[in-house]
């Protein structure tokens, strides 16, 4: 009798703690939702900010900008670090086991730490000021090790008998890489990036001391821009723009849904195969 | 054929070269907050610094002490793995032995959704849902320590829900099996077996969640009242280490300035202990 207690006590528990998990972000989405989307009106998309139109146009291609420099820096240096990792290093060589230890340190500091880090580093001792050039750096180390560590685990799922075939057939190693290992593991990688734009769309705290917060569309690399979620944090500090806060919110939501969609959909195709 | 080995071994510097490029920004980065935030500890007083418990960087002369933001990030950290937790491990336990597996196909992406919200809209939603609720039902302005950790503890679950369900799944079968046998019932052998041989999984997802905790930044600056002084009780005001950077930054100068930076300092240490901590419970669980 006491077990059967036991037994309807924890499911009940469990039952419980997934509606309050699962509530609370249907929750969370409905507000915004609900109290964002009368806000989305076109003059929200005007080309330029003033205070009268609260636009988050500039903002939008701030973010769009701030998101391709990124991976086009952080892809490449992830993805060859990943290749000489899997494909090049020998087991138990030292720098293996440096990269996997800075990897893992990367992935836990908090982002306002990256955010010190540029204010320091890009902002003052290379002296960049407050631009794109300090955010688009600054992001891209941050999302280094995740590129890195989805694009090692793709890499090495690529069964060895593609090697095998491709070095019996005389391919070079270099020509293996990019001929047949990277096709095969192509999907897994590309849904670590877009991972990756994920967290750069949703990334303020690493961003207000190094790409600052003008809210208009920056003319060159070096000029301030702030991306939609500094526009949302910057709105929402000045408490008279509530309503233009939750339509941003609402937009920041479209773009996370839509990039963690397509983030699922091309790692299924890649689980598939 | 020399020209193809030439191309070989270029390749092959170019991508050990990346493979260095990620070493050398983890060590930009330990060098450019120690270099400029451990003169100021020292100029302070390193005591002064960490143990006092006055920070009015504004009086003259200024005052540096950052233990009320110590403590504060440690209240809401252990606020919100007091919250986040419970319910975190329980979901894990649905999502991997109860959930119907058409639930699951929407589950899932869900979870994935709450790991992939921004904290600034995770801290707007708070301000305007939490902080009214705190502060109808406990009194005060609503942004305090209680609104925080409800907040962290929301935010943190994705990272416990992730961690636990895989560590679940991990148990060999057997076990299961084996329990079932005996004559346990479905929900005796999930808590009393599988979580059990789970544990090393588990732990690593609570220390996880303490590291995202401790760094959040945007949305416990929108709920957490920010109030520079030790914290008087769960329902006060309270300021996090993060908090105190990104207020501040804008228009410190001089010794302030260094001390903003070596509270970044004491932050990372601080994470750096949390990491060493996961991947040791890591080995552990692979052991």
């Amino acid at each position: 009798m006491r077990g059967r207690a036991f037994s309807i006590i924890l499911r009940t528990v469990t039952w419980l703690a997934a509606i309050l998990t699962f509530g609370a972000l249907f929750f969370l989405i409905a507000h915004i939702l609900i109290n964002g989307i009368p806000y989305i009106r076109p003059s929200l998309f005007a080309l330029e900010y003033n205070t009268d139109n609260v636009s988050l146009f500039p903002a939008l291609v701030t973010t769009v900008f701030m998101v391709a420099c990124s991976l086009a820096i952080a892809v490449p240096l992830g993805l060859f670090t990943a290749i000489y990792l899997v494909e090049y290093a020998r087991r138990g060589n030292i720098i293996v086991k440096l990269v996997r230890v800075t990897a893992e340190t990367l992935s836990g500091i908090p982002s306002i730490v990256y955010g010190l880090f540029g204010l320091l580093f890009f902002v003052t001792a290379l002296n960049w000021g407050f631009s794109l050039l300090s955010g688009t750096f600054t992001l891209a180390i941050m999302i280094l090790p995740l590129i890195m560590r989805t694009a090692e685990e793709s890499l090495k799922a690529v069964p060895d008998a593609y090697l095998e075939g491709a070095f019996g057939l005389g391919a070079g190693r270099l020509c293996t890489v990019f001929k047949i290992v990277l096709p095969a593991a192509a999907p897994g990688i590309l849904a670590g990036v877009i991972l990756a734009s994920g967290r750069i769309v949703g990334e303020t705290a690493a961003l207000i001391y190094t790409a600052g917060t003008v809210a208009q569309i920056p003319e060159n690399p070096l000029a301030s821009g702030r991306t939609l979620a500094v526009h949302m944090y910057a709105l929402s500090g000045e408490g008279l723009y509530t309503g233009q806060a939750y339509a941003t919110a609402v937009v920041l939501l479209v773009l996370v849904v839509g990039i963690n969609a397509l983030s699922a959909t091309v790692a299924k195709k890649f689980a598939r195969r | 054929m020399r020209k193809q080995r030439l191309k070989e071994n270029g390749m092959k510097a170019v991508f050990m070269a990346s493979a260095l490029a990620s070493i050398l920004a983890v060590l930009l980065i330990c060098l450019f907050l120690f270099a400029n935030g451990i003169p100021a500890m020292s100029k302070i007083g390193i005591f002064k610094f960490l143990l006092g418990s006055e920070w009015s960087p504004t009086d003259t002369p200024p005052v540096f002490g950052i233990l009320p933001m110590i403590i504060g990030s440690i209240y809401v950290t252990a606020g919100a793995i007091l919250i986040g937790v419970p319910i975190g491990i329980f979901a894990a336990v649905f999502m991997a032995k109860v959930c119907p597996e058409p639930l699951y196909k929407i589950l899932k992406p869900a979870v994935d959704l709450l790991a992939g919200i921004p904290s600034v809209v995770y801290g707007f939603f708070g301000l305007v849902t939490i902080v009214p609720l705190v502060r109808a039902f406990f009194g005060g302005n609503g942004s305090s320590i209680l609104t925080a950790s409800i907040l962290l503890g929301l935010m943190i679950l994705p990272t416990i829900i992730g961690i636990t369900e895989s560590a679940i799944r991990a148990v060999p079968g057997e076990l299961y099996d084996g329990a079932v046998a005996l004559g346990a019932s479905h929900e005796r052998a999930v808590f009393s077996v599988l979580l059990p041989a789970a544990k090393s999984g588990v732990l690593a997802a609570i220390v996880l969640g303490i590291g995202r905790a401790i760094g959040e930044t945007m949305a416990v600056i929108m709920v957490a009242g920010n109030q520079a002084r030790m914290p008087e009780g769960i329902f006060k005001g309270v300021r996090t280490l993060t908090a105190n950077i990104v207020l501040e930054m804008g228009y410190a100068t001089d010794l302030h300035r260094e001390a903003l930076i070596a509270t970044g300092v004491v932050l990372f240490v601080f994470i750096l202990l949390i990491n060493l901590l996961f991947s040791a419970l890591r080995k552990d669980g692979a052991r």
